[in-house]
């Protein structure tokens, strides 16, 4: 039976809905065949990954505390991934917060200045910004690639963090072991749910996800965004410049993620490490698309990626390697690009195909 | 301090290291000449590389691991090809998503082989080279994947310019319309050349794993699939210039082994740091000239395909 895909003339309400859904379905259909595979019991492990690790209080705010950051970070790339600016460095924004809001807590430890958690969110939300603005002052100024530029950042962020943790910025006490000393308590990020680790940083998530949906629906500055991105030429012709585009994507996502790496070391973490992010740049890619690169959805898609993240550690008691998570977050995003074929085109029949435009 | 024999071990390792970035980047660079932009070879490399590794490991023979990854990296490779293609899905999030997929399988199912050690292959004599005087030291000591890389890129360069299939690919790559309304398989060229792609992308990351390291680590690659797509950027797709930009690399990538010899008082970890902020300074000079990018690169690069009858 010859199928063709028809590009449809209005976006497919259903599908909008469905695409995600149906692409999760087959995420979790490859994961059955895949602890079945290496001799698993395949419910008793999708148990273990999908639903143990939410089934407490604690696991629950552990769910809301991964979730922040790659909601965070997600709703920032959707901006730019909206406007066709593929910012993929985030990773490495996130370590440049990291690294700003640790050096500020460091500087002031043991000094018990009251609120110096709220210097080191900002010091790390510059931070990110200033890193995200060398591939937006590469690309507008020489017309460099961003995507590469960006990916370049990251490693070269992430050797910055490991001179740093090992020199510099070292404990001295820490009997040479490269990290830092533990941030003193009014650097930390205060608790917003008691007896478990979830600080109150998540506060900003919904006034973020607020402020981003307004900017972008109610506002001359998204509007030009996504024109840029829907029609780079009618842009133009509108005489909205693309520069601007590409730095508002990445100052916003680079202030976002710098954000978010200030708040993992000043909350869960503590103090700076080698290694403080579990991908969450990478994983925040997979957030943008899954929620369609809308405010509400990109958060839901957040708190699903988080259990992606959380379930990989969970099922590591199974004996299953961690590197599950990377493996289903792969899955699931070619699931996802891959349906979203169903919200732009219609599939026919070629001889139905030919009834239809007889019939228009 | 600077003697012949330290600048003939520093050529040796400069050879060793740019080979995985020549391979993937020739295959990457017939991908672009076809129309396509695949970031995915990063995660075909570590495929490569891991799926080379198990079966050198295993049986000792080298053939066979190249020919193992290759596949590996072609088989991987189909997934974009069925995205972009068949389901017209944005080129740099499909190449995205084969990352991904590329470094989670490899480490998952990687995990037998992770950290272990294989014997490295051997230099490859060559009757006379080695006889040179000062030279015969350096051919003395590469081996034959190093010699078969420059050999894939005057192959390719031969291939793209006086072949028939050369310019079928090529016209492909410029205007997909016009090469379509003269009976090209579109699809099916690009088919072909996304999988020539992934299967060079594998052998550079097989490289990597049986010779140059030799052994496995998960995310072994460390950036190198996203240096070979620059490199075909900066080689302004060709394939001569590709292999003195991959020379380059390797050059400023092993500064950081040598670095302390040179009596350089720089940390190790900002020497580290030389072959990315390298990428990136090439890429600023390359592209800065819009003009010469926009001659240089194939016309329909990256733009979806969807013929209208």
């Amino acid at each position: 039976m010859p199928l063709r895909l028809v590009p449809r003339t209005r976006p497919s309400r259903l599908a909008q809905y469905g695409a995600p859904v149906l692409a999760l379905v087959f995420t979790v259909a490859f994961g059955f065949v895949l602890f079945l595979s290496i001799g698993r019991d395949p419910w008793a492990a999708l148990h273990a990954y999908f639903v143990a690790p939410i089934s407490s209080a604690f696991g629950l705010s552990e769910l809301l505390l991964t979730a922040l950051p790659l909601a965070l970070i997600g709703l920032g790339l959707a901006i730019g991934f909206r406007a066709n600016v593929w910012n993929i460095g985030a990773e490495g924004q996130l370590l440049l917060g990291a690294i700003g809001g640790g050096a500020v807590a460091l500087a002031l430890w043991g000094e018990g200045v009251p609120g110096t958690f709220v210097l080191v969110c900002l010091t790390g939300a510059l931070a990110g910004m200033a890193w995200a603005a060398i591939p937006a002052f590469l690309k507008t100024r020489f017309n460099a690639n961003e995507i590469l530029t960006s990916l370049m950042l990251i490693y070269v962020a992430d050797h910055l963090l490991s001179w740093l943790v090992h020199g510099a910025l070292r404990n001295p006490q820490g009997f040479g072991f490269p990290e830092s000393r533990l941030f003193s308590p009014e650097a930390l990020m205060p608790i917003l749910w008691p007896g478990t680790r979830l600080h109150i940083g998540w506060l900003l998530l919904p006034v973020a996800a607020v402020a981003i949906w307004f900017m972008s629906r109610h506002t001359l500055a998204g509007y030009r965004l996504r024109v840029s991105g829907l029609s780079p030429n009618a842009a133009a012709y509108a005489g909205f410049s693309q520069p601007q585009s590409v730095w508002i994507s990445f100052l916003l996502t680079g202030a976002l993620a710098g954000l978010v790496g200030a708040m993992e070391v000043a909350g869960p973490v503590g103090q700076l490490l080698p290694e403080i992010s579990p991908g969450y740049g990478f994983a925040a890619i997979i957030v943008a698309f899954l929620g369609r690169l809308s405010p509400l959805g990109v958060v839901l898609a957040a708190h699903l990626l988080a259990l992606i993240l959380i379930g990989g550690e969970n099922v590591q008691l199974l004996g299953v390697p961690i590197a599950v998570a990377q493996l289903f977050q792969g899955v699931l995003l070619v699931a996802v690009l891959a349906s979203d074929v169903l919200v732009r085109y219609r599939i026919v029949r070629i001889g139905q195909l030919e009834t239809d435009e007889a019939a228009a | 301090m600077i003697d012949g024999a330290l600048i003939v071990a520093m050529l040796v390792a400069a050879m060793r290291t740019a080979t995985p970035l020549i391979f993937a980047a020739l295959g990457e660079l017939i991908v672009e000449k076809a129309g396509c932009v695949n970031l995915g070879v990063e995660g075909m490399m570590l495929v490569g590389a891991v799926t080379g590794f198990a079966v050198g490991y295993t049986t000792g023979n080298f053939a066979l691991a190249f020919a193992v990854g290759a596949i590996a990296g072609a088989v991987l490779s189909m997934i974009y090809g069925v995205l972009v293609l068949h389901l017209h899905v944005n080129q740099y999030a499909a190449g995205l998503a084969l990352t991904i997929v590329g470094g989670g399988a490899s480490a998952f199912w990687g995990q037998a082989w992770q950290g272990l050690n294989m014997r490295g292959m051997g230099p490859l004599e060559i009757p006379g080279l080695s006889a040179l005087p000062t030279l015969g030291d350096l051919f003395s000591r590469l081996d034959a994947m190093v010699y078969l890389a420059l050999l894939a890129a005057a192959a390719i360069a031969y291939v793209l310019t006086r072949t028939r299939l050369g310019l079928i690919i090529r016209a492909v790559g410029e205007n997909h319309d016009s090469a379509h309304a003269l009976g090209v398989s579109v699809i099916g060229v690009r088919y072909g050349a996304i999988a020539f792609g992934g299967a060079m992308a594998g052998i550079g990351g097989a490289y990597l794993s049986c010779v140059m390291t030799p052994l496995w680590i998960e995310g072994m690659t460390a950036g190198r699939g996203w240096i070979a797509v620059a490199l075909v950027v900066f080689a302004t797709w060709r394939p001569a210039r590709l292999v003195l930009g991959a020379w380059l690399f390797g050059l400023v990538t092993i500064m950081q082994l040598h670095g302390q010899g040179f009596g350089l008082a720089v940390p190790s970890q900002i020497l580290a740091m030389l072959p990315y902020l390298v990428t990136i300074l090439v890429l600023v000079l390359i592209s800065r000239d819009a003009t010469r990018i926009r001659l240089n690169a194939p016309g329909s690069l990256g733009k979806p395909f969807q013929p209208t009858a």
